[in-house]
């Protein structure tokens, strides 16, 4: 065990000729959060499908927890959660169909109504998915996410397609998880918005970092990239 | 966490539930099979005899073209919204989703397999004068050789493009033995077993199904990942 949640050594990944990450080294601690930008293509979605063990890495080691995803793959996918661009819903069952496959596949069908009635959707738990906004199928998402109690969480995008109530409740969800001992990683196009919430940032650009300091700072650094 | 058999009754149920709220899906695949078994009679023409000696090889015809429409159906609801990456997401052993899908798509092809064979004995004339519970266990058999490697094809070709067409024709030269066992078991089933050859046809049928339905599984986590 090395103590750390996420630990990231010399991580490439390449698409034939092209690589979509090159050289990323990355290293967090259980408790603390990062924030991803970079323009589209980037790498950052990328970057989160091989941590969550999605996606083999082409070069480099990953660690989540001390656990090599390439040794042992269950281990390393209970302890991430990834929260994507796409829902991983079954549209033509119920939100609380939706959930209870994950929870009984995990041991936790105790959980569903609970996590349904904490991302407020209680009272459509009976609803079937494919008639949900855009917004809903995102909070369904997150109640996926919870779920899993996981030591690293991954976000792509979580305040996309949510309206204001959903942004607090992506805003509070992020206190929650790293107060409670998750690492988080999000990945954003909302810079301003996730540095005031998170501890570091990193910026990608063509697959390689190009910036690395506090999130705070993340949006000027991007600026000033982006005028060199 | 469950032990993966246990897993594999969740995923089951999961894909059975999900063929159920899609029920307008299972009437449209029974809906082509009875076409294409009509189809058949029109093609031999009006020659009763020829047509109820065949009537097990044009019901396991129909019970294959529609296969191909119900193995592909199971696979697309999976990347509908990306849902089988969820799955994947979760630390659930291959072994099970691979045998909760292929056991969900045998037993739908079982029961339309059931509801061709009133259509056949209709449409073609026949009946059976050999035993029907062993009419029965040729279509389950034969179901089970259908939807093993079916499973696995049609996890391979969902992503791919023109995957239409490619999960046929990878399946079809993969299930001619069970084709033909079937087809043979079936027919003896219907028209009668004077030289006792039905348990020699099942006998060939258990075995194609324990060959695919052992190394099958063992291949769809890799096919998973890829």
């Amino acid at each position: 065990m090395t103590g750390l949640a996420i630990d990231v050594q010399a991580l490439s990944r390449g698409f034939g000729a092209r690589w979509a990450l090159s050289g990323v080294n990355l290293r967090l601690a259980p408790g603390a959060s990062l924030l991803l930008a970079g323009h589209n293509g980037a790498g950052k979605t990328t970057l989160l499908r091989i941590l969550a063990g999605l996606l083999p890495p082409t070069s480099g080691t990953v660690r989540i927890d001390g656990v090599d995803p390439a040794v042992d793959s269950a281990a390393a996918r209970q302890r991430v959660a990834l929260l994507g661009h796409r829902g991983q819903h079954y549209l033509e069952l119920t939100a609380r169909e939706n959930l209870r496959v994950p929870a009984d596949l995990l041991g936790r069908a105790d959980d569903v109504d609970g996590l349904l009635a904490r991302v407020g959707l209680a009272d459509r738990a009976d609803d079937v998915v494919g008639t949900f906004s855009a917004g809903m199928k995102k909070r369904l998402s997150f109640a996926r996410v919870l779920l899993k109690r996981p030591s690293v969480v991954l976000l792509d995008e979580p305040w996309g397609q949510l309206d204001p109530a959903g942004f607090r409740f992506v805003d509070e969800l992020l206190a929650e998880l790293t107060d409670g001992g998750a690492a988080v990683l999000v990945a954003t196009h909302l810079v301003a918005r996730a540095g005031e919430l998170l501890d570091h940032g990193l910026l990608l650009s063509g697959g390689t970092p190009r910036w690395v300091g506090p999130a705070c700072d993340l949006h000027d650094a991007m600026v000033a990239h982006e005028e060199a | 966490m469950p032990s993966w058999p246990s897993q594999t009754l969740i995923v089951l149920r999961k894909d059975l539930l999900l063929s159920w709220r899609g029920r307008a899906r299972i009437v449209a695949m029974i809906s082509f099979a009875v076409v294409a078994l009509m189809l058949f009679s029109f093609a031999v023409g009006p020659n009763s005899d020829v047509l109820s000696r065949h009537a097990g090889g044009y019901l396991w015809l129909a019970l294959l073209l529609a296969s191909v429409l119900s193995l592909g159906e199971s696979f697309r609801l999976e990347l509908e919204d990306s849902a089988l990456e969820g799955l994947q997401l979760l630390p659930v052993d291959p072994r099970a989703l691979f045998f909760g899908k292929a056991l969900a798509n045998a037993l739908w092809l079982f029961l339309l397999g059931l509801v061709l064979v009133p259509a056949s004995l209709a449409l073609y004339g026949a009946s059976i004068e050999g035993s029907p519970l062993a009419l029965a266990a040729f279509i389950g058999l034969g179901s089970l050789g259908l939807a093993g490697p079916g499973t696995l094809y049609s996890g391979m070709t969902s992503r791919a493009q023109g995957s239409d067409v490619l999960l046929p024709l990878l399946l079809f030269p993969l299930v001619v033995p069970v084709l033909l066992a079937a087809t043979k078991g079936t027919t003896l089933a219907l028209l009668g077993d004077p030289m006792d050859q039905v348990p020699s046809w099942g006998a060939i049928l258990v075995c194609f199904d324990l060959v695919y339905w052992s190394l099958c599984p063992l291949l769809f986590g890799r096919v998973l990942d890829d």
